[in-house]
């Protein structure tokens, strides 16, 4: 190769990949979702295809927080359905991004359990479709703890033979969440003693604490590297896939609900389309597949009963059924408080 | 100097339009909401407020800050440490090496910052690969924690960043003019002095460089705290951060943003008046 | 021999202790992608299951293209006008504040500030976003780290070879390619060099900036995407890949070059 080849070589690529460059922009698809990478099944495309005709995009986004400062600076432009968790929906609904649901276009809604259609964030569905739920607890390795833990207080005050092998969720929420209910307050407290109280008991137990963790703390349970660590039931379940002496539970003091939502934008030009989406994975067997795959329930009434019943076996928290759930508490978006919240999660994560 | 001050503007044009246009002007837009209020379900109320700069100056952001710049600047001397001699030995290997030594240098950065922290997490873990080779070799003791410590969070950084540095200590080394240094000698200073009295000062806008880019992107950095410190260190980037996604209150991040870069190009201006200062005495001298 | 040899040894030396430390990490992520089991850090035994199924997940494979095609034209655009800013701030007879916090500005802009402010500004303009739109952010910050090493090199740049060349009647144009282009190519390499892999590694500004399509996902905001069901070991299988082939590649041109000298 001499140089003048090699220089003629260079410029076809860049022109090659300049042609890639505005590719981007030009495919319209007939509708463009949002979701984590994983939540829907793969061939999802294809069988919403099969079913209305439709061409869908499906993007990804890592976290709620991403795609909510997305949305916000971008007013939502460009996306039609968003996947995000309950107050964040909230939050987009007050700011007036959200497109109140076609209820006539989505008769599967009848699919959802009572209860999930009676959420207090949003009585009645009329902005957000719950497309799974569940709580947050300890997740630990039977095998490893001398006695089975039954309150957030073994986890944040842990007994010897766990100090350091102990992990906690780190998003806001979830970590002030400990706090306050082990204490026994709201996890939408809004009191800011309380919450100061929350935060004291969480930097003491920061001192027991092998890791802030929200990404890979199943895998530090199978490793052996944890042995009791603050989870979502979903993912909990993950570890008793690889190891069936991880155990989930809800503590004594009661626990959150949490809800993903699938949420249709105000700037949407498919709303239609938008509508017939939700209705499509609201059908019984579309939902299963989270239920199955994605070990999460889904507040699928329809779904959840067409399960194996060897899935509840092998991972009871599937079986929680949805009056038991619909106790914890609700996560609310906390409105003004959320500067407090802040602040001692700052708190927190600057203690030594 | 034969580049007259048009000449000078005209060479800095291209890039200073592109910056007041896509920089300048959208930070300009989104810094400007630090003097507004937070609405209840976030977003902006526009009523006028220096209640955001009152926060910005509470202690423990200030505490936040030097934690964050006391762990940027360790990385960023264990990174000119390393990298020097690496550079050294690159600028010294046969011409036509050097540029694949300098490949092979960034290739690894080629893969994603995400999964090389998973990959450390592998090696240093408690029940990792570094402790089963201890273990193989006999060691019976309780298994060493090397993670979720301000130390975890140092190597990363060192690591992740080492090669930036050597790249610009590289290219002030490179076709340094040998007659240089064979003219201190032949005056009778030793290898040790001739290199901190000549290659070095020649050398230092290079370290200086590379510093600061450890510094600032460490500075920024959140995987590396959240993985390998256990989220037990939170980084100054990280805080803003958490502002404008987690909590929402984009006047408050605007705010921490605007101090945050101001203090920042303090400290470069600091900065590289003192590196110009050193390389200007030590070369004259 | 021997001397030459004893003079080479401890940069020798150094180099394998470097390498060492750069390729660590790197060999624990080529075995993950051989790991049976999706944890990511936790190993189960050996598989090639996740090669096999990165050549049948094509939105991976689209995103990596995404990825290269951004950090190209990201570093062409950026190498050029940071070289162009270097020089038109190193041959000032005075220097300019304003233009050094300007230079300085894209370094210490929190990633996320820069991100939601790029992003407004666009959907505030109407503007189509897409791979083009990461490539104008990309710019951004990789001209002031390439500008940065330029200069570095600048410093001890003397500027009276380019007034020889200028008296000896040679134009400005011929001056910059004979004289000053070549002092500074080590500089230019390690600067597009740098600019090259920040922008292949970058996720926040571009996943603001992407648009909503499909088509304009890039890796990292493909890999970050799978944190919450696990990022599986496709990854690793397609870091292996690209470094892989990027090595070959390298040394195939090397050993031509070699080749064509001779």
């Amino acid at each position: 190769m001499n140089m003048k080849n090699g220089k003629v070589a260079a410029c076809a690529a860049v022109v090659v990949m300049a042609a890639s460059l505005h590719a981007g922009a030009a495919l319209a698809a007939d509708l463009v979702i949002s979701n984590w990478d994983g939540y829907m099944a793969k061939d999802i495309a294809e069988s919403f295809k099969q079913a209305t005709g439709l061409e869908i995009e499906v993007v990804n986004h890592g976290t709620n927080e991403e795609i909510m400062g997305k949305i916000m600076a971008g007013q939502g432009r460009g996306y039609d359905v968003v996947f995000v968790s309950s107050p964040f929906a909230e939050v987009l609904n007050a700011q007036g991004l959200l497109e109140p649901l076609d209820k006539a276009a989505i008769p599967n809604l009848a699919n959802l359990y009572p209860e999930a259609a009676n959420l207090a964030y949003d009585p009645g569905n009329a902005f957000s479709v719950p497309y799974a739920w569940g709580t947050s607890g300890l997740c630990y390795r039977s095998d490893k703890v001398s006695a089975t833990p039954d309150s957030w207080m073994s986890l944040l005050q842990p007994a010897d033979d766990l100090k350091g092998k102990t992990t906690m969720l780190s998003t806001d929420r979830w970590l002030m969440g400990a706090g306050l209910l082990a204490k026994g307050y709201s996890v939408n407290e809004a009191d800011p003693t309380k919450i100061n109280e929350a935060r004291d008991l969480l930097i003491e137990a920061k001192k027991t604490l092998l890791a802030y963790d929200d990404t890979t703390f199943y895998a530090k349970l199978t490793s052996g590297e944890a042995s009791l660590v603050h989870a979502w039931d979903g993912w909990c379940n993950y570890g008793i896939a690889e190891n069936k002496d991880i155990k989930f539970v809800v503590p004594k003091e009661g626990s959150d609900l949490w809800v993903d939502t699938m949420v249709v934008m105000k700037n949407s030009e498919n709303k239609e389309n938008a509508m017939k989406f939700l209705n499509f994975i609201l059908d019984g067997k579309n939902h299963a597949w989270a239920a199955e795959n994605i070990l999460y329930k889904v507040p699928n009434k329809a779904a959840m009963e067409s399960l194996p019943a060897e899935l509840g076996e092998q991972y009871p928290n599937m079986k929680m059924p949805p009056a038991e759930l619909v106790k914890y508490e609700l996560l609310r978006d906390l409105g003004a408080a959320q500067k407090d919240y802040s602040r001692a999660v700052s708190e927190i994560k600057a203690a030594n | 100097m034969s580049f007259n001050a048009t000449r000078s503007n005209l060479l800095a044009a291209p890039a200073v339009a592109w910056l007041l246009i896509f920089m300048v002007t959208p930070c300009v837009l989104v810094l400007s909401y630090a003097f507004f209020e937070r609405g209840t379900w976030g977003g902006i109320e526009y009523n006028f407020t220096l209640d955001n700069f009152a926060r910005v100056f509470d202690p423990l952001y200030a505490r936040i800050f030097l934690t964050s710049a006391r762990i940027a600047a360790t990385a960023a001397i264990l990174a000119i440490l390393i990298a020097y001699p690496a550079a050294y030995a690159i600028s010294r290997a046969p011409r036509l090496r050097q540029p694949m030594l300098l490949f092979f240098a960034v290739l690894p950065f080629w893969s994603n910052y995400l999964i090389r922290t998973y990959a450390w997490i592998v090696l240093l873990n408690r029940e990792g690969l570094f402790n089963n080779l201890l273990r193989s070799l006999g060691y019976t003791g309780e298994p060493l924690s090397l993670l979720y410590t301000e130390a975890a969070v140092i190597t990363g950084l060192v690591y992740n960043y080492l090669p930036f540095v050597i790249l610009a200590i590289y290219s002030t080394l490179s076709r340094l003019n040998p007659e240089l240094m064979e003219a201190s000698r032949d005056l009778g200073a030793g290898p040790v002095r001739t290199f901190l009295r000549v290659t070095l000062p020649l050398t230092l806008p290079g370290v200086a460089a590379g510093g600061v880019f450890v510094f600032v992107l460490s500075i920024g950095n959140f995987v590396t705290p959240a993985l390998l410190g256990g989220g037990r260190f939170q980084m100054i980037g990280n805080l803003v951060y958490d502002q404008f996604l987690t909590a929402n209150d984009w006047p408050f991040g605007a705010a921490l943003g605007m101090v945050l870069i101001a203090i920042m190009i303090i400290l470069l201006f600091l900065q590289a008046r003192a590196t110009s200062r050193a390389s200007g005495e030590r070369a004259e001298a | 021999m021997t001397s030459r040899f004893r003079q080479r040894l401890p940069g020798r030396v150094v180099l394998i202790l470097v390498f060492g430390f750069l390729y660590l990490p790197i060999a624990v992520l080529v075995m993950l992608s051989f790991n049976d089991s999706g944890l990511p850090t936790a190993w189960s035994g050996f598989s090639t299951r996740w090669y096999v199924s990165l050549v049948g997940n094509s939105d991976i494979l689209h995103a990596a293209w995404n990825t290269l095609v951004v950090a190209v034209f990201a570093t062409l655009i950026s190498t050029a006008l940071g070289t162009l800013l270097a020089l038109g701030m190193e041959t000032r007879a005075r220097k300019s504040n304003g233009l050094e916090a300007l230079a300085f500005a894209p370094m210490v802009i929190p990633d996320i500030v820069l991100a939601v402010a790029l992003l407004s500004f666009f959907s505030r303009l109407n503007l189509t976003m897409g791979l083009h739109t990461i490539v104008l952010s990309h710019v951004i910050f990789d001209l002031a780290f390439v500008c940065s090493v330029v200069r570095a090199r600048l410093k001890s740049f003397d500027f009276s070879i380019v007034e020889a060349s200028r008296d000896l009647g040679a134009s400005g144009w011929t001056t910059f390619w004979r004289v000053t282009f070549p002092v500074l190519l080590p500089a230019i390499v390690a600067g597009a060099l740098l600019a090259f892999t920040l922008s292949v590694d970058e996720f926040i500004i571009a996943f603001f900036t992407a648009g909503a399509g499909r088509s304009s996902m890039t890796l990292p905001m493909q890999i970050y995407s799978m944190i919450r069901f696990g990022v599986t070991p496709e990854i690793n299988a397609l870091a292996t890949i690209v470094m892989g082939v990027s090595a070959t590649a390298l040394m195939i041109s090397q050993w031509l070059n070699k080749e064509q000298i001779q």
